[in-house]
């Protein structure tokens, strides 16, 4: 087991490392920059701002100090738009905000999405069955940009029970609707790979040899069901956690929640290099170690699968 | 004294093709001490006729009729008492060892379930237990098997555990489904010969499903041929074996090599099992009959009592040689029926 890990690790790393230069260099050769604005600065001012950032340097110096930085000192270097920020301070304000929300999103749609998928595969063809199909439809063609404002105008506008934005350090008045409006979706897609792999799943000979044995009903689920219906979510699962904890651009700027996605926008028309670059390495490391988990997961579960 | 019986059983399922009637109107039983076995070509509905009896069919699936096991009625019984005959007064041995195992649980855990559940005994003692019969069945290194998942074991090893979990409970009847198919001859004589012991030092009652003759022969007190999922001829296994009175019976004897010695060549049965939406009208086996005549096509026949315990559905009452099964010969009598 350990030997499939430190393998896995040993394609994980490279792959971040790849992924850092390419983001590098794509900000390097993508025109204009940080500081060609409308009125273009004297040309003194800005060698001095060029020489401040290092941007003097051969690119290939700027890579090295970028990568040794981001290794040894976990840092992202400064913003280049707000002059007295570092990347890293800025990412830490709005990251906690998104994973908040999106781990709450996250787990609540993994329990209410294999709760009724489950429910809906073991009252197969049952109006509960109905219901959960149903239900699980309306929120997936319910997109959050649908969602965030329906929420406002039920639980702002006409109930006046929450809210309609900010984030006041996380209190849960402020956290409950982006964390609806962000996991309801997740939620319908879990509940609908839940209930059609339990239902294959159901339909398996060694189901019929449990129920042969005359194990009961909740038995037979629990115990010999549940593991090989819930493989298939699991792949779905790691990326879904990564795309929920960096949070959504919509829900951030409808509810100004100040999360990563806001930022990221932000920093996108400020031509925020750095900043863009640091959210892309962390979307990528955290990509990275959530599909590395998942299939440290499978093969842990599933004893056919060698490593 | 019956063990099993089984009145009117019908099983049909529900397809996009429409109704299917795998299984038609079964009668049979069996006794303590006593094993039946089932024979018929691949899809004539054997498999289903157990599982609606054990209350195992598919969800497209629905079963009518009578299934009473020592007495008390099986079909529509409330799951929770069910659940107390399954696995423990009633086993099943599944066809197909290599999927009717749980490849997420150590065979251990699969086999001390069912003396936790049925038994109430503890881990320990039940996996003592499960050690012992996984001996019984002849699997070397007991322990080491109980520690492994199926994946990890030949076909003939998991089909030797599906027998050793079936027989856990030493249950009141045991079905078997091909239960020796995944394995080697000697293997395979000695599972027969265990079942065999079972009939005669426990008295269990034996329902047998197999495609081997040879261990009709060996191992059955009655047997039943069934074609298209009815019943086509039933008796003592001496009787059918030695005087088929259905043509399919006797082509199914003719096609087998142990049965009758010193043959040159086999005569299998010529054409397919028909299609269950689509049965040919009067006898279901009349296209491929080599004895039909005119009536064969117009009217089904009954399943009738020949002679004392000894059931028929044929209309033809005469001789049945080899030389009849000659295909030149089928060809010809196809022309004249076809001219009538
Ligand atoms: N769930 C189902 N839905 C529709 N048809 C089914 C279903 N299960 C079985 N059948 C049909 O019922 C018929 C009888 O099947 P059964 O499994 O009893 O055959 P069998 O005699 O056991 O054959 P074999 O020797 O190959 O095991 C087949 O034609 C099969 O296609
Ligand atoms: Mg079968």
């Amino acid at each position: 087991m350990l030997k499939y890990i430190l393998k896995r690790l040993g394609i994980a790393i490279p792959t971040l490392l790849i992924l850092i230069v390419f983001s590098f260099v794509l900000m390097r050769v993508a025109p204009g920059g940080p500081f060609s604005s409308e009125r273009p600065l004297p040309p003194q001012v800005l060698a001095n701002v060029n020489a401040k950032f290092g941007l003097d340097q051969p690119w290939h110096i700027q890579l090295w100090e970028y990568l040794v930085g981001i290794i040894t000192r976990f840092d992202f270097g400064p913003s280049f738009a707000y002059t007295d920020r570092t990347v890293n301070d800025i990412i830490m304000q709005g990251f906690p905000v998104t994973l908040t929300y999106g781990a709450w999103a996250f787990v609540l749609a993994v329990l209410i999405g294999c709760a009724l998928g489950i429910a809906a595969a073991v009252r197969h063809n049952t109006w509960l069955d109905y219901l959960a199909v149903g239900t699980s439809i309306g929120a997936q063609v319910l997109p959050n940009f649908v969602m965030a404002p329906l929420l406002v105008i039920v639980f702002t506008l006409w109930l006046g029970w929450l809210p309609g934005g900010g984030w006041r350090g996380g209190q849960w008045p402020y956290v409950i609707m982006p964390v609806i409006a962000l996991g309801t979706s997740y939620m319908a897609s879990i509940a609908r790979i839940t209930r059609s792999s339990m239902l294959e799943v159901l339909s398996s000979n060694f189901i019929r040899t449990a129920r042969a044995k005359g194990m009961p009903a909740t038995h037979v689920i629990v115990r010999h069901a549940l593991k090989p219906a819930l493989m298939p979510l699991l792949s779905y699962l790691g990326p879904a956690f990564v795309g929920m904890v960096t949070g959504s651009v919509i829900i951030d700027v409808f509810f100004s929640t100040g999360g990563i996605g806001q930022l990221f926008t932000n920093s996108a028309f400020n031509r925020d290099y750095s900043v863009i670059m640091g959210i892309t390495i962390l979307l990528g490391a955290l990509t990275i170690s959530f599909n590395l988990l998942v299939d440290i997961l499978y093969a842990w579960i599933d004893p056919r699968i060698r490593y | 004294m019956t063990m099993l019986e089984v009145t009117d059983l019908s099983v049909s399922f529900r397809t996009q093709a429409g109704t299917v009637r795998a299984v038609d109107k079964m009668n049979f039983s069996v006794a303590p001490g006593q094993t039946l076995a089932i024979v018929g070509e691949s899809g004539s509905g054997k498999s289903q006729t157990v599982m609606a009896a054990m209350g195992l069919l598919a969800n497209n699936g629905e079963v009518e009729g009578s299934v009473k096991f020592d007495g008390r009625e099986l079909i529509g019984m409330k799951s929770g008492d069910l659940n107390k005959i399954r696995g423990q007064d009633m086993a099943m041995i599944f066809q197909d060892p290599m999927t009717s195992l749980n490849p997420y649980l150590r065979v251990e855990d699969q086999m001390v379930e069912v003396l936790m559940f049925h038994k109430n005994m503890k881990r320990k003692e039940a996996i003592d237990r499960s050690e012992e019969m996984l001996k019984t069945v002849h699997l070397p290194d007991p322990r080491r098997i109980l520690r492994r998942y199926p994946h990890e074991l030949s076909g003939g090893q998991r089909q030797r555990v599906m027998i050793a979990m079936a027989l856990l409970c030493d249950p009141k009847v045991l079905i078997a489904d091909e239960p020796t198919t995944a394995l080697d001859v000697t293997v395979q004589a000695q599972m027969l010969k265990l079942f065999a012991e079972l009939t005669d030092k426990f008295n269990t009652a034996l329902i047998i499903i197999t495609h081997d003759l040879g261990v009709v022969a060996g191992l059955a007190d009655e047997m039943m041929v069934m074609y298209a999922g009815r019943v086509v001829e039933k008796g003592s296994v001496d009787e059918l074996f030695y005087d088929p009175r259905h043509p399919y019976t006797f082509g199914l004897l003719h096609s087998t090599p142990h049965v009758q010695q010193g043959r040159d060549r086999l005569a299998p049965i010529k054409g397919l099992p028909p299609n269950l939406t689509n049965l040919p009208p009067g006898c279901a086996f009349n296209p491929r009959c080599a004895f039909r005549f005119d009536r064969c096509v117009k009217e089904r026949p009954a399943l009738i009592v020949r002679e004392h315990n000894r059931l028929s559905a044929c209309f033809y009452e005469g001789e049945m040689t080899e030389h009849d099964m000659e295909e030149d010969l089928v060809h010809d009598r196809e022309k004249d029926v076809a001219a009538t």
